[in-house]
């Protein structure tokens, strides 16, 4: 790029705050997400970062773009640095197309000149009233330069400091004005965007898979969480919280994840329709419990938010490694469903559907989601709740009732204290049909029996994968989870008619199809963000099929579309 | 109420004659016909341990859970349906061992149950080894050379975190520990009945002569809202106070939920407004 000359961007853009934790980058994320979106740009946000309050490096990455976007992409068009480290972070992904927009004494002597902007953001912000309104400076810089109308961030900014004082929303609207000013005088003239806006966007809902997930427990009926803080899971019993008024809601932080098991499974039990939310290492503390949902025959719904493990790890990164331990997870033998949400859409549904799912098979139902699904904003066109209609199979009791009464398929009418003439009793020890223990060997074997049974039903509800593309492939490209927009993308980039991807949104039960899908491709890849392709495993146990081909990722971050594009170009 | 109600026909109890426990179900069963409390509308939770089979042999609902976890599960169930009575009952090894941590902090959340909490000083459903409450000098196939570490006090812990009601029976007078139950199922909020029971094939130490030798009946002088008084109480090494220690009234966890503000519904009668959902979502559009 030359001296003077403007950097074009078309169709699609991708900027990058990069900064240390605690300044603010999340705020101009907010204020840009939802800007852009209000005019009409299609918006996706993804963010990494550290596991530290202050301090560190860490980066949000925003697309702008003319079509609906929903994945990461490694490729920077323009950089805003907040801190000295921004750049060594963000190395990899700088290229000489990288246009560095922000001020000099932080990108230093390096990118002085043709590819950058120095932008003087900390004297304006002194000038509006301190370095707190740098994040807004910033943000209405960047709107500025997508010609999004002013009013619109004057009025995000009104309600987003609403209830503050007079002052602070007065300063944050100078600061957006001062922003403009800037970014007319000194940076119009030297970027060239040409992005389509659609007025449909503009109309769009944004949200990430957090609200989503959280929002979904609603709809399906949820009304009770026990939970101890672990990323990236905190946020969906953080939103329940806020919601529980509103929506009848007990929110309880408890004392460890195996009282938020065992409550969750008391709930359940006096009618509740309750959820677990955890990660890994909280989840190897319900394993327990679950286990008890197994004999008990109890609904329950468990978030397992997967972060890189084993143990610690990675606390705010991600990764898919934790299948294997929903899958297995508990003592002895019961069934379970495991749903994978990949979109904000399936975080909704599927969070919603679960509830019916364990409410009428009373078992455990999983949502595997992580941390990159769950802090990845996008616009999408709608969320119904009303799609889905909530089932409840509570029965009222009679004098005869028998909680664990043996029935043709496996199923016994669920009733809870208190509602009707008969007792409920259920006990962690094998049990006879009304529920007290037993060790009749008999006994044993039809409660086994029963409990497996539920297994066949189940196999009639599974959740088909979505086969994507030419239906006569020769190369299928196999996805479980949050791994579907970055795929789509990735194959739809490719142009070629010979691959089609096979998504699937319940990895357990495994759907009676996969077998005949896969045996019609040439060649089977599968893309896991881990380093064993537990998913694949799974599909080998339960078709006897090997896939070919396997690309995995388990350093922490998840794929970008370059990244598949590029594993799947030498296919 | 006659206490016929709670009686189960035809069990076979599958605890050791002479156990201090036969007592302690007669004492629960006639302090529940005394509070004519309806078998439909009362929960017993247990863990695992002999005590916790307890709620096999009473007529009534019941969650038999997991060792240790009686009492989230009795939390859960009384916050999902205030209008149940729910009565957690347990060893002193699944009360205050496997489940210390969910002791500690139900004591603090204070739900509004009761829990009865047998206690043996040593385990029975594993055979013999030593419990959190064990005397130093008690001997065990595990512990050969006797107990050394300190007894865990279950009263003094409870009145440190300022319990809402703390209380102490013995098992060898069904008359008091039916009384002293009554007070703690009436109690509003979370109460707290460490019941000393003999163990008769693992206890050798702590048998019914050495409770009735070296207990006694707190009496009137006591007054139970203070609680440095209680505390005192229930250090006492000497001869181990009974009666009610502590009484401390304080919002149980149940009544502070915003859910229960202006409707005592209980959840399963509950419907989700879907509509305000949808409202809410649309709201996003913005």
């Amino acid at each position: 790029m030359g001296e003077g000359a403007a950097a074009k961007f078309n169709g699609d853009v991708s900027i990058v705050l990069c900064g240390e934790a605690g300044q603010g980058i999340q705020t101009v994320e907010h204020i840009l997400t939802q800007t852009l979106k209000l005019s009409g740009y299609n918006v996706f946000s993804s963010q990494e970062y550290m596991s530290r309050i202050r301090g560190g490096n860490n980066s949000t990455s925003i697309r702008v773009s003319s079509k609906r976007v929903s994945a990461p992409i490694d490729r920077m068009d323009i950089l805003i640095p907040f801190s000295k480290g921004a750049l060594t972070h963000v190395s990899k992904r700088l290229s000489e197309d990288t246009l560095v927009l922000g001020e000099e004494g932080i990108f230093g002597d390096e990118y002085k000149g043709n590819n950058s902007i120095n932008v003087p953001i900390s004297d304006i912000a002194s000038e509006v009233g301190g370095r707190i309104y740098s994040n807004t400076i910033a943000a209405a810089i960047v709107a500025a330069i997508f010609k999004v109308d002013i009013e619109t961030i004057n009025s995000f900014l009104r309600q987003r400091f609403g209830g503050k004082d007079e002052a602070i929303i007065r300063n944050n609207i100078e600061a957006a004005r001062r922003g403009y000013e800037v970014s007319s005088n000194l940076i119009d003239n030297r970027i060239r965007i040409s992005i389509q806006r659609d007025t449909q966007v503009s109309n769009d809902i944004i949200m990430d898979g957090v609200e989503a997930l959280a929002l979904g427990a609603i709809a399906g009926g949820c009304n009770f969480i026990s939970f101890y803080p672990m990323s990236p899971s905190t946020g969906v019993a953080i939103l329940l919280a806020q919601h529980s008024k509103e929506f009848g809601i007990v929110v309880e932080q408890v004392e460890d994840e195996i009282s938020a098991m065992n409550m969750v499974l008391g709930a359940w039990y006096a009618g509740a329709r309750a959820m677990a939310s955890t990660s890994g290492g909280g989840f190897a503390l319900m394993v327990e419990g679950l286990s008890l949902a197994g004999m008990i025959e109890s609904p329950v719904v468990v978030h397992l938010a997967q972060r890189p493990a084993p143990a610690t790890g990675l606390p705010t990164r991600t990764e898919q490694s934790d299948l294997n331990l929903a899958l297995y997870s508990g003592h002895g033998e019961f069934p379970r469903i495991i749903l994978t949400p990949g979109t904000i859409e399936d975080a909704f549904y599927l969070t919603q559907k679960a509830f019916n799912l364990a409410d009428k098979y009373q078992v455990p139902v999983f949502i595997l989601t992580d941390q990159y699904l769950l802090e990845s904003h996008y616009n999408i066109a709608s969320l119904d709740p009303s799609l889905i209609k909530q089932e409840r199979y509570i029965v009222g009791t009679d004098e005869d009732y028998k909680r664990f009464k043996l029935t043709d398929n496996g199923i016994s009418p669920r009733g809870v204290p208190g509602f009707g003439n008969g007792l409920v009793i259920v006990d962690s020890d094998e049990h006879d049909d009304e529920g007290h223990i037993t060790e009749d060997v008999g006994v044993r074997k039809s409660m086994v029996e029963k409990r497996l049974k539920k297994l066949d039903l189940i196999k009639d509800e599974i959740i088909p994968p979505e086969l994507i593309g030419n239906p006569n492939y020769d190369n299928l490209v196999i996805t479980w989870g949050s791994n579907y927009n970055v795929a789509m993308e990735a194959i739809g980039n490719l142009r070629r008619d010979d691959i089609s991807l096979l998504h699937f949104r319940q990895v357990y039960p495994l759907h009676q199809s996969t077998a005949n899908y896969l045996r019609k491709a040439e060649k089977t890849i599968i893309i896991e963000n881990n380093a064993t392709s537990q998913f694949g495993s799974l599909i080998k146990l339960y078709t006897g099929f090997d896939i070919d081909k396997k690309i995995l990722k388990y350093n922490g971050l998840p794929f970008s579309v370059e990244e598949v594009e590029a594993n799947l170009r030498s296919i | 109420m006659d206490t016929k109600i709670f009686d189960m026909e035809n069990i076979d109890i599958a605890w050791c004659p002479g156990c201090g426990n036969f007592a302690i179900i007669n004492a629960i069963k006639q302090a529940l016909a005394e509070l004519e409390i309806n078998p439909r509308q009362l929960a017993m939770v247990s863990g695992i341990g002999q005590a916790a089979k307890a709620p096999h042999y009473y007529k009534c609902n019941f969650f038999n859970g997991l060792h240790g976890r009686s009492l989230p599960a009795a939390t859960a169930i009384k916050v999902a349906n205030p209008e149940l009575t729910v009565i957690a009952e347990s060893g002193d090894g699944c009360t205050y061992g496997e489940g210390g941590n969910h002791f500690i902090h139900t004591i603090r959340r204070n739900p509004d149950i009761t829990n009865l909490v047998h206690n043996n000083m040593v385990y029975g459903l594993t055979k013999g080894q030593a419990s959190p409450t064990s005397p130093h000098e008690l001997r065990t196939p595990v512990q050969l050379d006797g107990v050394f570490l300190e007894p865990f006090n279950p009263i003094a812990l409870a009145v440190s975190l300022n319990v809402s009601f703390a209380a102490r029976a013995f098992a060898g007078d069904i008359q008091e520990t039916k009384e002293i139950i009554k007070k703690a199922i009436m109690h509003k909020g979370y109460a707290l009945v460490d019941i000393f029971q003999p163990c008769v094939t693992y206890n050798k130490i702590n048998t019914y002569k050495w409770f009735k030798d070296n207990t006694y009946y707190l009496d009137n002088s006591h007054d139970p809202h203070d609680r440095k008084a209680a505390f005192e109480k229930a250090t006492e090494q000497e001869r181990l106070p009974l009666g009610v220690f502590y009484i401390n009234p304080k919002p149980t966890f149940d009544e502070s939920l915003s859910i229960y503000k202006d409707n005592r519904q209980p959840l399963y009668k509950r419907e989700t407004d879907i509509r305000r959902l949808s409202e809410l979502i649309e709201s996003k559009r913005k």
